[in-house]
């Protein structure tokens, strides 16, 4: 298990060098960052001195190895839009993307997997004929539009729901939540299903032919030709089956979530991390942008680690491969 | 004494685009407690569509359209979906080809057993997991104590198959559907397979309905044999009989085509042409296309089960009304 | 040598089956309104949005025709400096149409080129291009375009990139979807590699690029015809979403991502027809194309039916 995990994080590790490179490539040598931090009036020994304490006259290696170890730490120098140290603004930022990610997983989770079962089951009822054509408008819908359409009916119309920021918030430590108040829940509704709505119809689809898969498989007739009750049938044995490759989605959704946060975090102007780097994309706030990326990066890795250990829960046949592999 | 399963007349259709097809037409046939029917044919003549009726699992949109399946005189046929899952596994289990696909992937043997003992008998997770441990016993599986808690992908096809047996008689039905048990497997392991089936159900008075195109499974394990062609039978009767003296033009081209051990031969017999599709059926006798005896009736009428010696045959060759009446020698010349 | 897959795609099996489906069928016809309505918006239009002179502020935050203070001039009602919103969804969808199209055609290029190369050389080509594909697979697309955006902002002076910057759009939108063609072409390519019209042709002598273009290449074109054609939903949707956070193509030349982020401003004001025919024309241009893949993509692979 111990060995396992380890295996794929060293698997991991070349991914993270590559994004890093891209990210200290852009860091270094796209604009000219001495004469943005200098602003408009320098002398050629401030501007030396800048070079030096930045380590920019260092050969390329050293300078990476340098930018590694300190994006290891967390340190990826001042922004240029803020001048603030980049780690202080995205750990400021982080709890309200993370929070509304979470609710935008938890809604296509729950909603989509159970649609997908009946729609799977009852293929050709008149209700999953409807969940259907749903998804298709959910799919062909892109998401800023589907944030302004539930602006406009659930607060310019209805005026029911809040269409922006995230509500009265609480500090937890440096955490900041809006699970707590009522205004911060309610401010939560919208940007989650704006957020969660296409990944929702996708999880649905999925899971439908999934389904639709295993149902059709030698298991399942022998299943039923043991006599075992439909709903053992149905969600002990087709289920679980369809879980490997909905967990593979759901979790690649996961990361898809926070990167389509940005998109979401414009509309209704939710100050998290998205909001952060669409506005640093604008001002071409390099070290922003570069820590961005490696946090994404990073997102996904852990993602599709705990993707392969729920694979090792959930899949016996996989516990024995990686049993030898271990044994070996 | 009465059957404990009567087929009568058995229809079963499935509607297409194009129509509806006849996948199987005028079946009948009876299985007696504790005996062994063998099921001939080729594939696409309604084998498994007859054992998918009678364990009421055929694929939509099939449905059966005509005839009935009494069990111990009780319809079975046109039981509501909850009533005949209570019939499957407890009074009609079921063994398919394939088991390295007929097993859940994802449980243990172990579970998989438990699970079927307490739906259909009632008893306790701890008497339930005694009884599974028993039965990997009695179906041949070493170390079963042990091996209960393994998944399927931990068993080879032939002990996967073995654990099948177990599940398909561990609730003790009296009618057991095995659908085609040792094509999938090597055939060294074939005949343990079926030695170990014909034990079991030997023991319990269990009766067979013993599906395969293999003769040599037939001859070795069936009391009676029925030989089916473009979903309806052809000929049935006691599976001595069948073999040695086929009445029926196609028995007797499908046992011609059986390589024989005691002689050597230049050439297998084979028949000419081959099964029509269900949408093309003749009308009449559908063999009447590749019967070499075949006359005006068998391209008019469709012959019903005659009796023709020691079986019966849908042969209007044995009808002592038709215009070509042959004695059973002839055709054999 | 059975006919190339694009060959085969045009003939009869293909139109019966595309009249046999209403919904192919209603798509093409609303995908033609959007395609020549976007194509012939100068001769269409009713006003020229872009007409400074022509522009009334008096006529500015009209509501569609048929609301009561509509006016039949504007068909569906006016922004807040007096356009015809018809007019403008007209040219902005010239503008969304031009940037999917390049943007589709870019990718398509790159993958199919570097998708042959890989398949064809194998090696140490294949697993660095193929690793490279991964990586960037792992982030959603529309990701790595405003990655590429942003990377282009920062190094092009203002005013140089606000003069480019329609290419700058059409380069990361392609950019991040060429790693589908690439995948598609390398495993059809490794496919059609060891047939043996190909071995036949190094037989004779044939160089490799002559083989990969005129032996390989027609046989991968159906699969590419079909991502193309979804595709292109996405990369107008890309376009779109850039547009709408502001990073896309520049105001002066206005999308109907950007029309939806103008829009928006006024939707709490009551305004909302502003953003919500653009918004309707994107879907409605954007379903109809992915409807049109969708069935393509059938109608090519019948086994998948």
């Amino acid at each position: 298990m111990f060995a396992f995990i380890l295996s794929r994080i060293l698997q991991a590790l070349p991914v993270m060098l590559t994004v890093a490179l891209i990210s200290f490539a852009m860091f270094a040598y796209v604009g000219d960052p001495v004469a943005i931090m200098l602003g408009q009036d320098f002398t050629e020994a401030q501007r030396d001195a800048l070079v030096r304490e930045l380590g920019l006259d260092q050969p390329f290696f050293v300078q990476f190895a340098k930018f590694v170890v300190n994006a290891a730490q967390g340190e990826f120098g001042l922004s240029y839009r803020l001048s603030r140290p980049v780690a202080e603004l995205i750990a400021e930022r982080a709890p309200a993307t993370l929070e509304l990610a979470f609710c935008a997983a938890a809604l296509a989770l729950l909603v989509g997997v159970p649609m997908g079962v009946y729609t799977g089951l009852y293929r050709n009822s008149w209700l999953s004929r409807f969940f259907l054509t749903f998804s298709l408008i959910g799919v062909s819908l892109p998401t800023f539009l589907i944030g302004i359409l539930l602006i406009l009916i659930f607060s310019v119309w209805l005026g029911w729901l809040p269409s922006f920021g995230r509500g009265d918030v609480v500090q937890l430590g440096w955490w900041s939540t809006g699970f707590l108040t009522w205004s911060g829940i309610r401010a939560l509704i919208l940007p989650s299903i704006t957020l969660g709505l296409f990944q929702l119809t996708l999880i649905m689809r999925l899971v439908r032919a999934e389904m639709l898969e295993v149902l059709r498989t030698d298991y399942i007739k022998f299943a039923r030709a043991r006599g075992l009750p439909n709903r053992a049938v149905h969600f002990g044995h087709a289920l679980k089956n369809t879980l490997v490759p909905v967990i593979t989605i759901a979790g690649l959704q996961l990361g898809a979530i926070i990167a389509f946060a940005i998109v979401t975090e414009t509309v209704f102007q939710w100050p998290g991390m998205g909001l952060l780097f669409i506005q640093s994309v604008n001002a071409a706030d390099i070290p922003v942008m570069a820590a961005y990326l490696l946090l994404i990066a990073l997102v996904f890795v852990v993602i599709n680690l705990v993707v392969d250990l729920l694979y090792y829960a959930v899949d016996p046949r996989l516990r024995v491969e990686r049993g030898a592999v271990r044994g070996a | 004494m009465a059957a404990l399963l009567e087929v009568r007349n058995l229809r079963v259709e499935f509607p297409t685009r194009r129509g509806v097809l006849t996948a199987l037409d005028g079946v009948s046939f009876d299985i007696a407690a504790g005996e062994v029917l063998g099921v001939v044919g080729e594939s696409g003549a309604g084998k498994s569509m007859t054992g998918a009726a009678i364990i009421g699992l055929l694929e939509p949109p099939g449905r059966i359209a005509g005839g009935e399946i009494r069990l111990d005189g009780q319809r079975i046929d046109n039981l509501p979906y909850e009533r005949m899952r209570r019939i499957r596994g407890k009074e009609i289990g079921a063994i398919f080809q394939d088991p390295l696909t007929t097993l859940n992937p994802l449980y243990t043997v172990g579970r998989q057993l438990v699970e079927t003992m307490q739906v259909h008998l009632g008893i306790g997770a701890a008497e339930a997991r005694r009884r599974a441990i028993g039965w990997l016993e009695h179906v041949g599986i070493p170390a079963a104590a042990q091996r209960v808690d393994s998944y399927p992908h931990e068993f080879s096809g032939g002990m996967r198959q073995r654990v099948v047996i177990a599940l398909a008689l561990c609730a003790e039905p009296r009618l057991v559907v095995a659908d085609e048990p040792t094509t999938a497997l090597d055939v060294s392991i074939q005949a343990q397979i079926i030695a170990l089936l014909k034990r079991l159900t030997r023991e319990k008075g269990t009766a067979v309905m013993l599906i395969t195109h293999d003769m040599g499974v037939i001859a070795e394990t069936a009391d009676r044999v029925a030989v089916m062609y473009a979903g309806r039978i052809a000929e049935i009767g006691p599976v001595r009989e069948v073999v040695k003296h086929p009445r029926h033009p196609y028995s007797v081209g499908l046992m011609a085509s059986i390589p024989p051990l005691d002689r050597r031969v230049e050439r297998l017999a084979q028949i000419e042409g081959a099964m029509p599709r269900l949408s093309a059926i003749p009308p009449g006798c559908a063999f009447n296309p590749r019967c070499p005896h075949a006359f005006d009736r068998c391209r008019a009428e469709r012959p019903e089960l005659l009796e023709a010696g020691a079986t019966r045959a849908a042969c209007w060759l044995y009808d002592p009304a038709s215009e070509k009446h042959v004695p059973e020698s002839a055709i054999h010349g | 040598m059975a006919a190339p897959a694009f060959v085969r795609a045009f003939d009869s099996d293909l139109w019966w089956s595309f009249r046999r489906s209403p919904v192919t069928v209603l798509s093409a016809v609303v995908a033609l309104v959007c395609v020549g309505g976007a194509l012939l918006a100068p001769l269409l239009a009713p006003h020229n949005p872009f007409d400074l002179a022509s522009l009334n502020l008096l006529d500015a935050f009209k509501p569609p025709a048929w609301a009561a203070e509509g006016d039949l001039a504007y068909p569906l009602g006016t922004d807040d400096q007096g356009r015809d919103m018809l007019s403008a969804i007209m040219y902005g969808a010239r503008v969304s149409l031009l940037v999917g199209v390049s943007a589709v055609l870019f990718s398509t290029l790159l993958g199919v080129a570097l998708g042959l190369l890989a398949g064809y050389l194998g090696g140490a080509v294949d697993a660095v291009l193929m690793r490279i594909a991964d990586i960037q697979l792992t982030f959603p697309s529309i990701l790595v375009a405003l990655l590429v955006d942003g990377v282009v902002r920062a190094a092009l002076p203002r005013e140089v990139h606000d003069q480019v910057a329609l290419f700058v759009v059409i380069f990361a939108i392609g950019i991040s979807n060429w790693p589908q063609f690439a995948r598609t072409v390398r495993g059809s390519t490794l496919v059609e590699r060891n047939k043996e019209y190909v071995l036949a042709a190094r037989v004779i002598g044939l160089s490799r690029l002559r083989i990969m273009l005129t032996h390989v290449l027609p046989n991968v074109l159906g699969p590419v015809l079909v991502i193309a054609t979804l595709s292109l939903g996405f990369a107008i949707l890309a376009e779109a979403t850039l547009s709408f956070l502001g990073v896309g193509v520049p105001p002066t030349q206005p999308s109907l991502g950007t029309l939806i982020r103008i829009g928006n401003d006024f939707l709490f004001s009551g305004e909302w027809w502003i953003t919500i025919f653009p918004g309707a024309a994107l879907v409605a241009m954007v379903l109809s194309v992915n409807l049109l893949g969708d069935w393509l993509r059938d109608a090519l692979n019948p086994k998948l039916r």
